[in-house]
């Protein structure tokens, strides 16, 4: 047995993808729950409707936009994400779409997502920790997509709206292979 | 067209055409599988995903999955996941650190050489010989440079006899990094493609796409990658024998005379980078590396080094493929590190400025397939400019169709060999 108790743990297959327990909110504040759903739903049509400049404005300065691949709390500084922009890297993908010649969405993706089981999580300082699942539905030249992601947002008011400083999207077969994904997700 | 195993090759590859029913036939690609995946050297991982005795990755030859594990003796082996008594898998993880594999049916268990251990309740196999039943391992494993290849034919021409002068490319891929060795270690990235994998190697040193294919970026960032394959470019495309092409824009980086400029960049910027660059190497020898860069090559069948990444290309099925992508690190270089990661991640993969394109632009050519008429692809751009090199490789302008027509070249050889 000394074989077994030399080697390392192995990687606890259900945490890869769950990711770490998060600290969800004690109370829930059914104003602001409705404030940040209002957002969530707003973001997910301007994604959905490509509507780009004003997806681009609901960030703040320092945001940072996340989609890990093989796993829900890989090292985003050591190890390969699909998506690790911050906020400039965030204005040159709307650039390069909005250029019209960005070929994987010319013609754009057809889109209709759905965000569920929006929970507060408990506030970082003055951010607004959000957790919910989204569904998007995709058809485009190739054929139709299914995605589905878990998502984390910290949200931030700035002159008495909602913005996004962070955004982290999980996709749940994030450790297989998968189409290109070019639209917003 | 009726085509099948006993196909004329040379009626569906000609001199720059060739049949489009080589990119969708499901006979032709089972044959490929034959006569190239398990038959011919393939990249299958590399070093330092496996840094420690007992590491395992799950790596793949064609579409089959193998473990790659440096074993309890630090030697590489490739082991077939499948239990020789009912086929399950003994692993279904990606990776991990494990002295033996246990197979869930029956609780046989291999050590991390393949080697039978044990199997439950013995007694039931009284007087039988283990040594038959083990985990079957790839024949011919090789590695250069940390590069580790595989063959599952058990002769055939030495790895080093396969590279050819395509190993002038690794060398010069590791000599980039000052401790000489890549880390490959960052995890892949790994994109789906409703493509047969050809149009995929086809691509990958083809410099006549950049300015249409990704003119939206280059139209909105900073990019040096646009000058080397405009019609003024003075980069070439190279073809090194068994299938291996290489974009080669050092005439042009030579021009310029700017060491990092392949990246984008100065020297100045890396101070860290090139600090280690100039201990290793000595001023002069660490100038002329920085300013050649890193290679840009396609290893036939499935190893493409595009300067700061490497893919792997595996085929599943004749329209169907994967892109698996990481970053190129540089061992012990942070500070270089940081952005060969930062600018992989944007370029490539499912969501990438580049690969979304390219990839879009495979799977359009594969539904192109279905049109009946013309039959044939036209592969002879550049064909009355090719020339030979110095060490009497061909070479032409970076834009031309010669990487297609060298592997096309190479893949009949190998598609008529019995």
């Amino acid at each position: 047995m000394d074989a077994e108790t030399s080697e390392r743990p192995a990687q606890d297959i259900l945490k890869q993808w769950s990711g770490r327990d998060l600290s969800y909110a004690d109370k829930v504040d059914a104003d602001l729950h409705h404030r940040v759903s209002q957002f969530l739903y707003r973001e997910a049509h301007l994604q959905d409707t490509h509507e780009y400049d004003a997806w681009e404005a609901l960030w703040t300065d320092d945001a940072v936009y996340w989609v890990p691949a093989n796993g829900a709390d890989t090292d985003p500084e050591r190890e390969m994400s699909l998506i690790y922009d911050n906020r400039s890297r965030i204005a040159l993908r709307v650039r390069q779409l909005k250029t019209g010649r960005r070929h994987s969405q010319t013609p754009p993706s057809q889109l209709a997502r759905i965000i569920g089981n929006i929970e507060l999580l408990q506030s970082e300082g003055e951010d607004i920790g959000v957790a919910c699942n989204s569904q998007i539905f995709e058809t485009n030249l190739r054929g139709d997509t299914m995605w589905a992601a878990r998502c984390c947002y910290r949200l931030r008011r700035q002159n008495g709206m909602l913005k996004m400083a962070f955004k982290k999207v999980v996709l749940v077969n994030n450790n297989k292979p998968i189409y290109t994904i070019s639209f917003l997700i | 067209m009726e085509v099948g195993l006993h196909s004329p090759w040379e009626k569906l590859i000609r001199p720059g055409m060739v049949h489009g029913s080589l990119y969708s036939d499901a006979t032709i690609f089972k044959e490929e599988l034959e006569k190239i995946w398990f038959k011919t050297w393939v990249y299958v991982g590399h070093d330092s995903e496996v840094p420690n005795l007992n590491d395992f990755v799950t790596k793949s030859i064609g579409p089959m999955p193998v473990l790659m594990v440096r074993n309890q003796h630090g030697e590489i082996n490739l082991l077939l996941n499948r239990c020789p008594h009912r086929g399950n898998a003994v692993c279904v993880q990606d990776k991990g650190n494990r002295k033996s594999f246990t197979c869930p049916y029956h609780s046989w268990t291999f050590a991390n050489d393949g080697k039978l251990m044990n199997y439950a309740f013995p007694e039931g196999y009284a007087g039988t010989d283990k040594s038959g039943l083990g985990l079957a391992k790839v024949p011919r494993v090789a590695s250069y440079r940390g590069f580790v290849f595989a063959s599952m034919a058990q002769d055939g021409p030495s790895l080093e006899e396969h590279l050819g002068g395509a190993r002038r490319t690794l060398d010069q891929a590791c000599e980039n990094s000052p401790t000489g060795e890549l880390d490959l270690s960052a995890g892949f990235l790994r994109h789906r493609a409703r493509a047969n994998w050809k149009f995929i190697l086809e691509n990958e040193c083809d410099g006549y796409h950049p300015a249409f294919v990704h003119s939206s970026i280059f139209s909105v960032a900073d990019s040096a990658i646009g000058s080397l394959y405009g019609n003024d470019a003075v980069a070439v495309t190279r073809g090194f024998g068994n299938g291996h092409t290489e974009v080669d824009p050092r005439p042009e980086f030579r021009r310029r005379d700017q060491p990092m400029s392949w990246f984008g960049t100065t020297a100045e910027k890396l101070p860290e980078y090139t600090a280690q660059m100039k201990s290793a190497y000595g001023d002069k020898r660490a100038r002329q590396i920085m300013i050649d860069g890193m290679p840009h090559v396609m290893i036939f069948p499935n190893l493409f080094i595009a300067e700061i990444q490497i893919f792997v290309i595996q085929p599943v099925s004749a329209v169907e493929s994967i892109q698996h992508v990481t970053a190129i690190q540089f061992k012990d270089s942070p500070e270089i590190n940081r952005r060969l990661r930062q600018q992989t991640m944007g370029s490539v993969g499912p969501a990438g400025f580049l690969l979304a394109d390219d990839t879009e632009m495979y799977e359009r050519n594969q539904r192109g397939l279905e049109i009946r008429s013309p039959e044939y692809l036209y592969l002879k751009r550049g064909e009355h400019r090719e020339r030979r090199d110095d060490d009497g490789f061909v070479v032409g302008h970076s834009t031309d169709d010669l990487p297609s027509r060298e592997i096309w070249k190479h893949y009949r050889t190998l598609m008529e060999a019995c």
